[in-house]
């Protein structure tokens, strides 16, 4: 049972490095980017081909992964998110969709349907583990994706609460137009708040990659985890993504306990019965995410 | 000079179009009757897109709702139906009485998910159908993906199966297409029109946004699951993955958008469009996906009126009298 318990935890961390990248973006720009799931494939992808050519590690592929996503996200928000939004925040729900059909089925096209993974190119790291005493064993690779969690998430909150660009990022969110008055280029502003997201999305795809197995179509279900995890946890803090992601780790892990379908189950029933339970106390505002970082800075 | 004014409803052009819809249908009556095979199934097909086109239209189009998750509807609506016919309802009565059962079921759905706005809305309803999708699998009767099928079909000889089925596809589309026709017509159709243009100004004059947007939820749960229904009348086999699959949202969206979004006509020419670039391209397989996906982003950057909207702009033609026209002239 504690077993259980810790793995289910430490999915949670992986869950919300998943929704990190959505999150920020949702309460940052007001774009929910349906196109998050299948990103994090390419990503995966991108790492993938790295390590295949120059058969060195993934995590040395990181440092020409992340600013290439860096510069999709810069791309993607003059392209797509920027012109969509204009339109309403319908349009660019449908315009994100349409993204991920492409991009899903482009990898399959380049690709084919075969699952890959990286676990191949970190040695030992993916099946080593700690033994904790009394037969309890946690996976290294596990941790430190939880690690990482924690570490995405609490840089997010540093940057948001302390610096320059964070301030900026958080007075566009609030008023754009009076952010524009004092000076603030909302334009250059999206551009660094989608790279910035862009980037926590690839950190996820290599946590994907890493830690199992990915396919062209693994974008749809990638992206339902990062929506749980950030409607379950997050109204109030940053940390709420985190706080999302284990209750959804813990759901699923309990979940397949009690049956083979029990591990989708369990996260979706979760997720049901605290939309149900904000329905019963009437606050559904899953944009306070930056309500906290107001109140730090105030 | 005397300026007078009228508002018109009917006009020329839609009375003629009335009229042509009267016509294709009665034409569609005989077709069925004598019709070959090929032509028949294909008929079903197409008014299978026409159904899931003109709801997620309802859905989107007229109450704001964009889902990418009406797939579970469509995955039910066909469950239902396996599932009434294997407990002993005659096969054609189990699909009409399943699309009844599932527009029964989304009532309850809808108080959660109309909670949600725009884009968590569209999400939380594909986790909503991957939900639907999960339970499914745990009847023992479907068997998992294996998935089962549609025997009690057997009973009918291959060519009056296509007929019947063909006819309830029509009269089912009819149906469905004409109770939207007359949900827009009334007042409360303004409403919704209202509700389209701001949610919150209609709230604010009085209409009961959150009534007017749970009928469509469940109108639009109700065509999805006729047209689930329809699918598996015509294609015999039920395999969970591909009837909850969210390609089908892909299509909808597809449909509705190349159309013209809020359109009563732009969605059936939607439909139509979709119904012939899928016979001539479906083939191409993944190629054809990406072109619907690229068609999908062009047309919400750059045409997000679509086809019928641009007509509509152009020259105000109107083939339905939904909205209400001002002419004004200067003439004594």
């Amino acid at each position: 049972m504690m077993g259980l318990l810790v793995q289910g935890v430490l999915l949670g961390g992986y869950y919300a490095i998943l929704a990190a990248g959505l999150a920020f973006l949702y309460s940052v720009m007001g774009i929910i980017n349906l196109a998050h799931g299948a990103l994090a494939v390419v990503a995966a992808y991108m790492l993938l081909l790295f390590s295949q050519m120059t058969g060195m590690s993934p995590f040395v592929g990181l440092l020409l992964v992340l600013p290439a996503m860096a510069v999709i996200g810069v791309i993607v928000e003059r392209g797509i998110f920027e012109p969509s939004s204009r339109g309403g925040p319908l349009l660019a729900v449908l315009a994100t969709f349409g993204m991920s059909v492409v991009i899903d089925n482009l990898l399959f096209q380049q690709f084919g349907a075969n699952t890959q993974s990286l676990a191949n190119f970190i040695g030992d790291l993916s099946w080593d583990s700690w033994d904790l005493g009394g037969g309890l064993y946690v996976g290294k690779i596990s941790v430190y994706t939880f690690l990482t969690a924690v570490f995405v998430l609490g840089g997010l909150q540093l940057l948001l609460t302390f610096t320059p660009v964070g301030r900026a990022i958080r007075a566009t969110a609030q008023d754009s137009d009076t952010a524009g008055l004092i000076g603030l280029d909302a334009r250059r502003i999206r551009m660094i708040s989608s790279a910035i997201a862009f980037i926590t999305i690839g950190i996820a795809g290599a946590a994907l990659g890493m830690r199992s197995s990915f396919s062209p179509y693994a974008g749809g279900a990638l992206l339902l985890f990062a929506f749980q995890a950030t409607v379950i946890g997050g109204t109030a803090t940053i940390w709420g993504t985190l706080i999302g992601g284990i209750i959804l780790g813990l759901a699923q892990t309990l979940g397949a306990q009690i049956a083979p379908q029990g591990f989708l189950i369990g996260g979706n029933l979760v997720f049901f019965a605290v939309l149900f339970i904000r329905l019963l106390r009437g606050d559904m505002n899953w944009r306070s995410v930056l309500r906290l970082n107001r109140k730090a800075t105030q | 000079m005397n300026p007078s004014y009228r508002i018109e409803r009917w006009t020329t052009a839609s009375r003629i179009s009335v009229w042509v819809f009267a016509l294709l249908f009665l034409a569609a009556c005989f077709l069925s009757q004598s019709g070959n095979d090929s032509l028949l199934s294909r008929g079903v097909v197409l008014f299978v897109y026409v159904l899931l086109a003109a709801t997620w239209n309802a859905l989107a189009g007229f109450a704001g709702l964009m889902s990418v998750g009406q797939q579970a509807f469509f995955g039910l609506g066909a469950y239902f139906a396996i599932r009434l016919s294997d407990s002993g309802v005659p096969v054609f009565a189990a699909m009409g009485l399943s699309a009844i059962i599932v527009a029964a079921l989304s009532w309850p759905m809808s108080i959660v998910m109309l909670r949600l706005k725009d884009g968590e809305f569209a999400i939380g309803m594909w986790v909503l159908a991957s939900l639907c999708h999960l339970l499914v699998n745990l009847d023992p009767l479907i068997q998992g993906e294996t998935g089962i099928s549609l025997i009690a079909l057997n009973a009918y000889d291959p060519e009056t199966r296509r007929v019947i089925l063909f006819t309830f596809a029509l009269v089912s589309t009819t149906a469905v297409l004409g109770f939207l026709f007359f949900l827009l017509q009334s007042r409360f159709g303004t409403a919704l029109q209202a509700i389209r243009d701001n949610d919150e100004a209609a709230g604010s004059l009085g209409v009961n946004v959150l009534k007017a947007k749970r009928l469509i939820f469940v109108f639009a749960a109700f065509g999805g699951a006729i047209a689930g229904a329809l699918w598996l009348g015509a294609n015999i086999s039920f395999q969970p993955k591909t009837y909850f699959g969210v390609q089908w949202s892909a299509y909808m969206i597809f449909m509705v958008l190349v159309g013209g979004i809020g359109t009563f006509e732009g969605a059936i020419l939607g439909a139509i469009v979709f119904f012939i670039i899928e016979t001539f391209f479906a083939a191409f397989g993944v190629w054809y996906l990406i072109g619907l996906g690229t068609a999908a982003i062009v047309f919400s950057l750059v045409f997000p009126q679509g086809i019928w909207g641009t007509v509509v702009r152009k020259w105000n033609l109107h083939l339905l009298p939904i909205g209400r026209r001002l002419s004004i002239s200067n003439e004594k």
